[in-house]
């Protein structure tokens, strides 16, 4: 993809620039569909209709949704602290952005791929807490405090399992970059680490190969169990319903961004639908295979013809993505929400002991095996 | 899962754990203060340590009203009160008038009175119910809720016209006589409104997550409950096996059979959150069987309007007079100067007492929790501040 | 620890039954209609925005009366004589010019008392729901069908004649106390007890009467005067049809009043028979 780049504007600033803002032009199409999304499934899941008046079926609501909060004014209180309260929405924003950065679209395409991208992705991701303390500190709002001391304290516990479960993927496949682990998947749908990982020997990237069989198969159950403590965690550190506690809106009103309005509510906003596409996409490289097509071939090989490859792959990231986004809102739609307890005792109590064990358990069969 | 909370007190009891408190308002512009209430919180971190209740944000003086009313021309201000129950109020002080008057109203009046009252009380427990689920951050069960009270409202609008604010039951009769197709239509909904309850249950009611928030919060214990008087499903939910319709009996509600829900603490401590909202969930079993038994018996034929007073003027003296509105016991006191104005109005508001007692049992839990406390308790500020 | 495996078990099984509920309700037919384009059906008692068919309107006052909120003002003049208003299609005689019949919908509450007391149904609920106006003063309905002109006049011609009958009682009055003093004093000068007249205890009778009702507050609070009626539902008193309403707001009323205190009550009592014997120039 670079190269390609490369050959129409050649090497300079404006190619970095352009590789740079590809994830952007992403990015911001996956929010409008999301929050369409958003507003559809819970419509039709409560038998409404949902925004029906702005294009057919109300398809391009979310870019009214957006024009309105372009022309909002933008309100900064009188006693809130400019300085960091203008920051904090960007802060939040770039973090999300710059987590896109590791997540690899295709085989083709990754922003940038580095050896240590699982490791990048929980570092840059934990920096929303810090916009988050700033968003509610600087608001000077005591909701607004409420919510952001509520989020840092969940975002931070949740950091623990999360970190866990990846601990227990990168094990077993013995390498930290996402491509790798998205290679080890090739083939159809059963090499999928959720169910048991490769059943034959793969060649990863990085020139080492993974040695597998189709005993992989008993760690079918221990993949599955892990892959839902990860969601689960996910849905903690995105904020998301049932764990949407520092947002509560029948408790702190809207938490955190109670004071913020126009295009710096849109960046909260924008920076929560990013996340919640990062954790799905995560999800979908750690478990599901990544961009890699469940049935094991491609169109594009058919027609030889690699850039179609390339999409196809794009496709399949972005569906799978979806899905588990759609899963979110599945999920928001139908539960209630958690108490501040009973949420760090679901992290501390339940899923830290589990992943830890499950850790172990990993890491032993990986050894004998 | 409350043994975290209770490390958290013992530290700040025994001092150990130095903390200042802080004091927040929570309304009267607050998305789960049902309306205008405003609580003024005293808390300690999270952990409430007093309450002190602001009313009045939404007081229109009834009673006051009420005395420059002539009495017909107070129904529709009942109406106003309660208004997520404006039949029941009507209900209420017509059966006051008319035992002031000495009025006997015709079978078949009782008869749409009780059906009336009945499906009004559904109307209001589903809202109770969504509201509720929607405090502890369900928000599509509250939308089950409100499509089937829909269809309550649909059957009102056809028989007296309104929605919400009816008008409906007179002095002495009804307004309106019930609508051609009425009882086809009482038994549809029946029919349609049982299989929400199943959902609603599957779906929040018996939900972990729903039961963790609501199950050993807020308990109100038998005795408290009594010496603060409260009433409904709040003095039911802690046990008290106390039904104005059965205990105090009016109308024709002695004529049917069936069961005062009361709470049993089966998901947690009895009196909690959680037996409160099954108690109004399993209320409207009950009174969908009030409803079928009084359709089986309901009057084919009869003038309603028989029994209404060419002009109201009671003799002097004055009545207390009870009904079990969906919240608890709605009482009118009522003075008669012999004119054609009461003397004096005095309700005595079941949501107003109930919430009284909202400091003695949020005391030391969550702000979170005390939302749920509040959601149990169902208020409607139309009555709180009248 | 039995208690913590069974939590987590409860916790995710009936997490998945509420997300079974509302997987199932992604292909229920929605239950919402689009508002504007689509409208549900309006039964037929449907209590909305009010309507006055002028055309049957006596002008009785009765649905001002009943109103607990005072949306109603009705201002009447008695017509002359020669006038004729004609029937309404119920078949009562109007006999009043209405010269205002104003609704203040934005106060109305919808609660329909005013409905039932209307002896020629002309005051009724529609289904017309959708009457929201930029400007509050657009909600205060003005079903009145005479001009402002005509109005004016009607009220001058009632006012005149009201003035006209009450300078005619005291003139009347004024007679039968002179009459009634000479033949006092004649009957004294002819030392006989013969107590012929029984008018001026008529009169006492009528004036006590009026202070009693006077002195009591209006207690609708508004305009509406008789407390002894203003709650009946029942079929209204003809004789209240005769009175001209709202006499508070009337300049004429307040200043006859202190001139005489039974003016008001006498006029409508004694005005069909005073009017007829006025000359038609009137």
């Amino acid at each position: 993809m670079e190269s390609l780049l490369q050959s129409f504007f050649g090497d300079n600033i404006l190619t970095l620039l352009l590789y740079c803002s590809l994830p952007l032009v992403f990015l911001l199409l996956y929010a409008l569909l999301a929050i369409l999304g958003e507003v559809k499934v819970s419509a039709w899941m409560q038998d409404r209709l949902g925004p029906m008046r702005t294009g057919p079926y109300g398809i391009i609501q979310p870019i009214a949704d957006v024009l309105k909060l372009l022309q909002k004014e933008d309100i900064t209180p009188a006693n809130a602290d400019k300085f960091l309260f203008n920051l904090a929405p960007y802060l939040s924003f770039m973090s999300a952005y710059a987590a896109l950065a590791v997540i690899p679209f295709s085989s083709q395409y990754v922003g940038a791929d580095l050896n240590l991208g699982l490791f990048y992705l929980l570092a840059i991701s934990s920096l929303n807490v810090a916009a988050i303390m700033m968003a509610g500190w600087a608001s000077n709002n005591k909701y607004s405090l409420y919510g952001s001391m509520r989020a840092v304290a969940q975002i931070v516990s949740y950091e623990v399992p999360a970190a866990m479960v990846l601990v227990i993927v990168v094990m077993f496949i013995g390498s930290l970059n996402l491509q790798d682990i998205i290679i080890a998947q090739s083939g159809p749908f059963w090499n999928w680490i959720v169910f048991g990982g490769p059943k034959q020997d793969v060649m990863l990237a990085s020139g080492h190969t993974l040695d597998a069989s189709w005993t992989n198969l008993i760690f079918f159950p221990l993949f599955l169990g892990t892959f839902v403590m990860y969601y689960i965690s996910g849905l903690a550190e995105t904020n998301r319903t049932p764990f949407d506690i520092p947002e509560a809106e029948s408790e702190l009103v809207s938490g955190y961004h109670t004071e913020y309005s126009g295009m710096k509510f849109a960046m909260f906003f924008m920076s929560e639908y990013a996340n919640m596409f990062i954790v799905s996409a995560v999800t979908a490289i750690l478990f599901f295979g990544g961009w890699n097509s469940p049935f094991g071939v491609y169109l594009g090989d058919a027609f030889d013809a690699p850039w179609l490859v390339a999409v196809e792959q794009f496709g399949w990231l972005v569906l799978k993505g979806l899905f588990f986004v759609f899963m979110m809102i599945w999920i928001r739609w139908t539960l209630p929400r958690l108490r501040v307890d009973q949420l760090m005792y679901m992290c501390w109590k339940v899923l830290i002991p589990f992943s830890f064990g499950v850790a172990l358990l990993v890491g032993f069969l990986v050894v004998i095996l | 899962m409350t043994e975290n909370l209770d490390v958290l007190r013992q530290g700040i009891a025994s001092g150990r754990l130095k903390t200042d408190e802080l004091v927040l308002n929570m309304g009267p512009q607050h998305p789960s203060t049902h309306g205008v209430l405003r609580l003024e919180l005293v808390l300690d971190g999270e952990i409430v340590v007093k309450i002190i209740p602001s009313m009045g944000y939404l007081h229109r003086c009834f009673e006051k009203h009420a005395e420059a009313m002539t009495y017909p021309q107070v129904v529709p201000y009942t109406d106003r009160m309660d208004y997520l129950a404006a039949m029941n109020n009507n209900h209420g002080y017509a059966l006051a008038v008319e035992r002031l008057l000495g009025i006997e109203v015709p079978e078949r009046v009782e008869y749409i009175r009780v059906i009336m009252a009945e499906l009004q009380r559904i109307a209001s427990h589903l809202v109770a119910i969504g509201t509720f689920g929607m405090d502890v951050g369900a928000f599509t069960p509250f939308l089950y809720c409100f499509r089937d009270r829909e269809y309550i409202l649909d059957i009102f609008e056809r028989t007296c016209g309104a929605r919400l604010l009816y008008n409906y039951i007179w002095v002495g009769g009804l307004s309106h006589d019930v609508h051609d197709g009425f009882e086809r239509d009482v038994a549809d909904f029946i029919r349609k409104f049982r299989p929400t309850v199943t959902e609603v249950n599957n779906l929040l009611n018996y939900n972990k997550i729903f039961i963790e928030r609501t199950a050993h919060v807020g308990v109100l214990p038998a005795d408290v409950a009594v010496s603060y008087g409260c009433s409904g499903p709040m003095l039911r939910g802690s046990g008290v096996d106390w039904d104005l319709r059965r205990d105090d009996p009016y109308s024709i509600y002695d004529r049917f059979d069936w069961n005062v829900i009361v709470g049993d603490g089966a998901a947690g401590t009895l009196g909690d959150c959680w037996d409160r909202h099954m108690v109004r969930v399993g209320e409207m079993e009950e009174s969908c069987r009030i409803i079928e038994q009084a359709l089986e018996s309901f009057p084919a034929a009869g003038d309603i309007a028989e029994a209404i007073p060419k002009r109201i003027r009671p003799p002097k003296g004055e009545i207390y007079t009870r009904v079990e509105n969906p919240r608890g016991e709605l009482g009118y006191y009522l003075i008669s100067d012999g004119s054609a104005n009461p003397f004096r109005l005095k309700v005595r508001g079941p949501s107003f007492v109930n919430l009284s007692v909202i400091d003695e049992i949020s005391r030391g839990h969550l702000i979170a929790d005390l939302v749920a406390i509040l959601g149990s308790i169902d208020i409607v500020l139309g009555e709180v501040d009248r | 620890m039995s208690g913590y495996f069974k939590d987590i078990y409860e916790g995710i099984a009936t997490a998945l039954i509420g997300m079974k509920i509302t997987w199932k309700h992604l292909f229920v037919r929605n239950v919402t209609i689009q508002y504007p384009d689509e409208k549900h059906d309006i039964p037929e008692r449907v209590r909305n925005r009010l309507y006055v068919n002028m055309d049957d309107c006596i002008g009785c006052d009765q649905c001002a009366k009943a109103c607990p909120v005072n949306c109603i003002t009705i201002e009447t003049a008695k017509s002359l004589p020669e006038e004729n208003l004609g029937e309404t299609s119920t078949g009562h005689k109007k006999k009043l010019w209405v010269t205002r019949f104003d609704i203040d919908i934005a106060k109305c509450c919808y609660c329909e008392l005013c409905v039932p007391p209307c002896p020629t149904d002309c005051i009724f609920m529609t289904p017309t729901y959708e009457f929201s106006e930029y400007n509050r003063n657009d909600l205060i309905y003005r079903f009145a069908t005479l001009e402002p002109g005509e109005a004016a006049e009607k009220t001058a011609n009632a006012e005149r004649i009201k003035m006209e009958t009450a300078a005619k009682r005291a003139a009347e009055l004024e007679e039968k106390k002179r009459a009634a003093a000479e033949k006092a004093a004649a009957e004294k000068a002819h030392d006989a007890g013969d107590p012929t007249a029984p008018s001026p205890i008529e009169h006492v009778a009528q004036r006590t009467d009026t202070r009693e009702r006077t002195p009591k507050p209006s207690n609708t609070g508004g305009e509406t005067s008789e407390p002894s009626s203003s709650g009946d539902k029942s079929a209204p008193s003809a004789s209240s049809s005769g009175q001209p309403s709202s006499s508070g707001s009337d300049p004429f009323d307040m200043k006859t009043a202190p001139h005489d205190g039974s003016a008001s009550v006498r006029s409508d009592a004694g005005a069909d028979r005073d009017a007829s014997s006025r000359p038609a120039a009137w």
